[in-house]
């Protein structure tokens, strides 16, 4: 990778909660195409440095880039087209996922906010359902009728809707059995493959890590906050 | 390799002695469960969560039950404490032995018994999402105070033992303070399994004690249920993590759409699975080749007459539209018409 085209960087991040300070100074960055590990201690700011790079949690100090160019704000006031480059699967599809709303509607959901025609919301749920690997009778089903590896399977299919350039995974297989972890692998690999699209990945697991990821990068603690398990 | 059988007829007496053959007269199995079943009437259909099980533990074995998302390893545990909701029906015997006076039949024992006699003290459970099995208006240190004076210990002795099992499950002292919302998942995980371990149970059923931890406390967590069995107590440990149940486990049950289809030690097991789905599974494992197992499970309300797994089994043949019987198999049993190595391993 040089340059900064064609990469997600988070250049000198700090960040927490209130006075708590999480990330010290980080940098990190994904190019396109690769599969970047991420390794830290429990509390170590993982998941604070994902909700950074989602655009989902406002540094305090540094900046998030995309091509080299800084994104301003976070959430919704960063422009649609910005923001739909950058996709995130969260560890617990429970918690990530709107209870009320069919599978089909949850992968639908991000089409429909971008106000995409109804007949192309049908053929792109279709086709990411095929993706991931969803049948048709699970589509019509809630999220309470569903496995947790159905689920994250939708919750991957929804991610995967905008197609995006950069895709986060935070411990997004932990609570899988083998097979749908590694089916899950599978579909976003190919995804990465075909779209040459940068992957972090988020994991505890060595074996995981070992094998999916093409380099890690070990997140040092911030040294600012009591280093507790 | 099974010739047919007929109805119920006779059960395969002692599968889980065949398991072990280095305990020969040994001690008798702690829990001794024969062709239990546990089915949902739901309003338009019957969920056959778990189907025809015979399992054994014994004194001192850690006894590892996987398989992949809802094949039915939970419902066996909430079976097996009789904490089903009120639509279930359970059939079969699931003895728990070591009790004063003789075994009781967990399936038909009632819940004056379980309440009064088997749950905590005898069988402890670590239940799956710690968040929804936390009383959230107590701190940590009194939920396991509760606990232990439910057992009947006396307060000064609840009041040390707080302390003792938070350490030994790796939860700091001063988040024993906190409220449940307080912890993180990974406390609170830490947390039940505290109270699980309080009253120090023969044996402890433990559904996903890993889920939401990193690496360093999984295996302090495994190693601590290790210890325990060490001790001469016994565990069975439900999870989906098949690195921790290689890490830690005597034997492996392998269940596949509500049946257990291989249950050997684990050692043969993760070097020799003998049936085709526990093969299919280890093959899934990152540091294996990584390969899911081909197409989907079958749905618990409809499953096939014959072997379940046969849809997505690279050796079935005609011979798999029967359902294939729990059968002694190098060093244990498998349920399958084609086991891999037979023919090979004398």
């Amino acid at each position: 990778m040089s340059g900064t085209a064609g990469q997600l960087a988070a250049e000198q991040v700090t960040a927490g909660y209130g006075r708590q300070i999480v990330l010290d100074r980080v940098d990190l960055r994904i190019g396109r195409g690769e599969t970047v590990g991420l390794r830290a201690a429990s509390g170590g700011g993982k998941s604070t440095l994902v909700r950074v790079l989602a655009l989902l949690h406002r540094p305090d100090r540094g900046r998030v880039t995309i091509d080299g160019a800084p994104v301003t704000g976070t959430r919704y006031s960063v422009p649609v087209a910005v923001r739909t480059r950058i996709a995130v699967l969260f560890q617990s599809p429970r918690a990530a996922a709107d209870p009320r709303l069919s599978l089909a509607d949850l992968i639908a959901e991000p089409l429909r906010a971008t106000r995409r025609p109804d007949d192309e919301i049908r053929r792109r749920v279709a086709d990411l359902a095929d993706l991931v690997g969803l049948t048709a009778d699970l589509l019509g089903r809630r999220p309470h009728a569903v496995s947790d590896g159905q689920l994250q399977r939708a919750c991957l299919a929804r991610a995967l809707t905008h197609r995006p350039d950069y895709l986060l995974c935070d411990e997004a297989t932990a609570m899988l059995d083998a097979s749908t972890q590694a089916h899950v692998a599978a579909v976003i690999t190919d995804y990465q493959r075909t779209h040459r699209a940068g992957v972090l990945l988020v994991t505890h697991d060595p074996a995981l890590m070992n094998r999916w990821a093409d380099r890690v990068v070990d997140l040092p603690p911030s040294g600012v906050v009591p280093g507790r398990p | 390799m099974k010739t047919d059988q007929s109805v119920t007829a006779e059960r395969p007496a002692g599968i889980a002695s065949l398991v072990d053959p280095q305990r020969p007269g040994g001690p008798g199995p702690v829990l001794d469960v024969q062709g239990l079943g546990v089915r949902f009437r739901l309003r338009d259909a019957t969920v056959h969560a778990v189907t025809d099980l015979t399992l054994g533990v014994h004194p001192g074995e850690l006894l590892a039950v996987v398989g992949e998302s809802g094949c039915g390893k939970s419902v066996l545990a909430h079976a097996l404490l009789g904490l089903l909701p009120r639509n279930a029906t359970v059939t079969g015997q699931a003895r728990l032995h070591q009790l004063d006076d003789g075994p009781v039949d967990l399936v038909t024992c009632g819940e004056r018994v379980l309440a009064g006699r088997v749950r905590g003290r005898l069988a402890g459970l670590v239940p799956q999402s710690p968040a929804t099995a936390l009383n959230p208006v107590r701190t940590g240190r009194r939920l396991i105070e509760e606990t232990l004076r439910a057992h009947r210990h006396t307060r000064a002795e609840a009041v040390g033992a707080a302390e003792r099992v938070a350490a030994e499950v790796g939860l700091d002292v001063a988040d024993l303070d906190r409220y449940p919302h307080e912890l993180s998942g990974g406390m609170a995980q830490r947390l039940v399994t505290a109270l699980a371990l309080a009253p120090d149970p023969v044996l402890l059923i433990a559904d996903e004690p890993t889920s939401g931890l990193d690496r360093p406390l999984v295996d302090h967590t495994l190693d601590l249920l290790r210890r325990r069995c060490d001790g001469g107590k016994s565990v069975v440990l439900i999870t989906h993590d098949l690195a921790a149940a290689e890490r830690v486990a005597d034997t492996v049950a392998v269940m596949y759409a509500s049946r257990v289809v291989e249950h050997r030690p684990a050692r043969r097991f993760f070097t020799a699975p003998a049936h085709p789905y526990g093969a299919a599974l280890l093959d899934a494992l990152p540091d294996r080749a990584f390969r899911p197992v081909p197409g989907h499970p079958p749905m618990l309300t409809a499953l096939p007459p014959g072997c379940a797994f046969g849809t997505r089994c690279p050796y079935a043949t005609d011979v798999c539209e029967r359902q294939p019987r729990l059968a002694a198999y190098d060093a244990g049993a498998v349920a399958c018409h084609h086991p891999i190595g037979a023919g090979v391993v004398s």
